[in-house]
Formats: structure tokens, C-alpha cells, sequence
């Protein structure tokens, strides 16, 4: 099934719509932070904590497609490989298939398909992006943000982006020199990181928490998962789990929404003769850039008008 | 949209050989072909190469084998993917293969056999065909 999600398989839209219902009981994790920092070795140790409990866990790992030959190798796997034979986790590789922000619709679409499964928790790692890698946080309901020692000053910390973005805060390595410092930073970070739009933290915030850990020998890790368990807890008490259920919907929808229409325009891009004569005319600087997108766009307004004639 | 079909290779190791520069080049290769390979690293048993072909949802399994175990690897494998329904998956093998072997993996049931010094044109050219026909 998630097969046919990332070939863009046309029946999928109909299954999905399906299971949609069935879906929105999972706690979904996202986890994220640069390339080497640890964040699938953090995962393969969360997906124990997490099985002592007795919940289901499901791992997406997504890693990059090559922007060249439009493969990619798919390694985060590797690091979990003990769960493999474990009856309650699931780990699937995805590629990311050249979307940015380290998350692909499809990655969404994954997770209603584990949701409805039964899995309690879903993790996710992202493509270890950088900075501008918050498309996380439209799709997870809890944040990890992975981090290890020696990164850089106060001025990375206080950054606009993705450390405005997490829920957990988690300095991995942390045996390695600087641990303590990185901790300072991140908390003081935290501490004047205001909610959008209100000039004061209310009681129903939820304050970031960071942690220390040594994912390869489990320092620290049973602590990470009850940070992760703590904030679902807390967002559920205070009715934020629905809220943030609302907006993700939404986003799910524009995304969609966006995605047909962009599938429209491609229609008319492939079979219209006009189209073509615009890009040679482009070319040829008979016409500007701008005027040309515009001209293209009504004959698109125009197209859609026709399509829906002849469906009449 | 678009269907955007890839080809999804998992490469794997069997068992206690720990000589893993072979696959991961091979992996590379595949990725430079366009394929989206699973590397699943060393010492895997046989049941967690079963367990992550079907979760991954595979077209195809390349095995390393170097330990000289190749024959009752790929029988019980094989037998294994048929008992887990794996049956559209197919099973290549390289590494330290002897020449007089190849047959007897054939008719096993593996779908491509490609033994040390076979070159990534053949190995690509070979894996293609597989999933043409």
C-alpha cells in the first residue's frame, strides 16, 4: 500500500479516503536535526523504550533521492535492524523523491496507512536538511530536535527556524566536551521563545524540554521517551491535541488541493500546443518571463473551463 | 499525477561474513542507476532479510554472500519467501560465487547471479531485465 503511495499510483486516492477513518489515533513523532548527529541510532533506542511499554511502534525514515540519477540509498535502517523481526514495529524506508523540507506527501499519506493499521506510535525521521527543515511539524504532533555538542555559539540557538520549532530538544553525544553548554544554550533559547501571537506564555504552553543522551549506549533515552509521552499527555489535558489535529487537517487539505490543481496545469502543459509555442517564445525572448506566466496561467483558467464543458 | 515508478532493491548480508565494501559498492552503483536501495548491513538472519523485504516492499533482494554458504542460504530463503507469500520479489546473489554453482542457484529459483568481477553494467543491465519481464 505504500508502495503504491509513492509510485503516485491512481488508485491510492480512493484506499486512502478509506482509511482516513480509520486513522487518527497515533501519537506521531517527528524527529529531525543534521546529517550524522544520530537521529536513526536515537530511534532504534526509543523503539525499545517504547516496546517495554507495549505500544506499536512504527518507524518512517526518510533519506534523500539523488538529484542526479534519481536513486538513493536508504540507510537509516541499518541502525534499527534488531527491531526487524519484532512482530509490533514496523520500519519503513522512504525516499524522499525530491521534495524539500525532508518530508514528501507521501510521507504523510504513510502515515494514515500506519495509523490505521493499529500503530500507537509512528516516528519520523526526516532527511537530516538543516535549518529550514520545519515541514516536520505540520505533519508530526511532537517535535524532537536532535542536536550534539560543539555546534555553534548562542547566535545558532537564537535563530529563527527550526529551534523555534521543537517540542523536545535533545543533545545526543552528549559524553563528548561542551555537552553542558549546548544544554545552557538550548534552555535559554527556550526560555525567551515566546508562543506566536501572545505577548505572554500562558499556563496551557507546552515549555520545551532538552535532554542529554547517549543514543549508542541508551544514556538518557528512557527519559526521552517520557519527555515524548509526557508532551502527549499534556496536549491531550489541555485540548491541544485537537487543535493541532485541526490545523494539520487543513494543511493536509491545501497540500491536496494544491497537489490536484498542480496535476491540472500539468495536463495542460503536456498536451497543449500553446503551451509549447510560449516556451520557444520565451526562449526566444519574444516575451518576458512574467507576462508569459501569466498568459500561460488564463489559457490554464481557460483549459479548465473547456475540460469541465466537455465533461458536461 | 504522474506515476513515479522506482525500483526498490534490498542489499543485504547473510550471516557472519563481515566483508561489506562489495554491497555497499553495488549499492552505489544501483543508486547512480536510479534505484532506491535498502541497505540493510551486516550479520542479517535470514528472517530479518524476510521480515525487511516485505515492510520495505521490495521488487527485488541482492544478496552478499562471501562465506561460501551461498547454497543453503538461497534454499532456505527462498523457501522462506514463499511460506511469507514474497513471491514477486526476486532473488539475486553476488559476491564469492564459484562458476560451478550458478547452475544449481538457478534453478533454486535465483533470478540473477552476479559473482565478483562481474561489472556494474551488467550488474545494472542484468537487474533491469529482471523487472521487465
Amino acid at each position: 500500500m505504500i508502495r503504491l503511495i509513492e509510485d503516485n499510483d491512481p488508485n491510492v486516492f480512493e484506499l486512502l479516503k478509506e482509511l482516513y477513518s480509520h486513522a487518527g489515533h497515533a501519537f506521531i513523532i517527528g524527529i529531525t536535526g543534521s546529517p550524522g548527529v544520530g537521529k536513526s541510532t536515537l530511534i532504534d533506542a526509543l523503539i525499545s523504550e517504547f516496546r517495554k511499554l507495549d505500544l506499536m511502534v512504527a518507524v518512517i525514515a526518510v533519506d534523500p533521492t539523488s538529484p542526479f540519477s534519481g536513486g538513493a540509498i536508504l540507510g537509516d535502517r541499518l541502525r534499527m535492524q534488531r527491531h526487524a523481526t519484532d512482530k509490533g514495529v514496523f520500519i519503513r524506508s522512504m525516499a524522499s523523491r525530491g521534495q524539500k523540507g525532508g518530508l514528501s506527501r507521501a510521507t504523510k499519506d504513510a502515515a494514515i496507512v500506519l495509523d490505521a493499521m493499529g500503530y500507537e506510535m509512528i516516528i519520523i525521521e526526516t532527511v537530516g536538511a538543516g535549518q529550514a527543515d520545519f515541514d516536520i511539524t505540520t505533519l508530526a504532533h511532537s517535535t524532537g530536535i536532535v542536536t550534539i555538542p560543539g555546534t555553534g555559539d548562542g547566535i545558532q540557538a537564537v535563530k529563527a527556524g527550526i529551534l523555534e520549532t521543537g517540542d523536545v530538544f535533545i543533545v545526543n553525544k552528549s559524553d563528548k566536551p561542551d555537552a553542558d553548554a549546548s544544554v545552557y544554550e538550548l534552555k535559554m533559547m527556550i526560555s525567551m521563545r515566546k508562543p506566536p501571537n501572545l505577548k505572554v506564555t500562558r499556563e496551557t504552553d507546552w515549555t520545551p524540554r532538552v535532554l542529554k543522551t547517549i543514543a549508542q549506549n541508551g544514556t538518557g533515552v528512557k527519559e526521552l521517551a517520557n519527555a515524548f509521552l509526557s508532551h502527549f499527555d499534556f496536549m491531550k489535558k489541555n485540548s491541544l491535541m485537537d487543535q493541532k489535529r485541526k490545523e494539520q487537517e487543513l494543511l493536509y487539505f491545501k497540500t491536496i488541493l494544491k497537489d490536484l490543481t498542480l496535476e491540472k496545469l500539468l495536463l495542460f502543459m503536456e498536451t497543449s500546443e500553446e503551451y509549447r509555442e510560449v516556451l520557444k517564445k520565451i526562449q526566444s525572448c519574444a516575451i518576458d518571463p512574467l507576462s508569459a506566466a501569466e498568459l500561460v496561467f488564463n489559457k490554464v483558467c481557460a483549459f479548465e473551463k473547456k475540460l469541465i464543458k466537455d465533461e458536461i | 499525477m504522474e506515476t513515479t515508478n522506482k525500483i526498490r532493491v534490498l542489499i543485504a548480508k547473510p550471516g557472519l561474513d563481515g566483508h561489506d565494501k562489495g554491497a555497499k559498492i553495488v549499492a552505489l552503483a544501483l543508486r547512480d542507476a536510479g534505484y532506491e536501495v535498502i541497505y540493510s548491513g551486516l550479520h542479517q538472519t535470514l528472517d530479518q532479510i524476510i521480515q525487511t523485504a516485505g515492510q520495505e516492499a521490495v521488487d527485488v533482494i541482492g544478496l552478499s554472500i562471501m562465506s561460501g554458504a551461498h547454497l543453503p542460504i538461497c534454499e532456505k530463503l527462498i523457501a522462506m519467501m514463499k511460506e511469507q507469500g514474497l513471491n514477486e520479489i526476486r532473488l539475486t546473489v553476488g559476491g564469492v560465487i564459484p562458476f560451478q554453482d550458478i547452475p544449481k542457484l538457478k534453478e533454486m529459483g535465483v533470478a540473477a547471479v552476479f559473482p565478483g568481477g562481474t561489472s556494474f553494467e551488467e550488474i545494472t543491465k542484468g537487474m533491469n531485465s529482471l523487472i521487465e519481464r
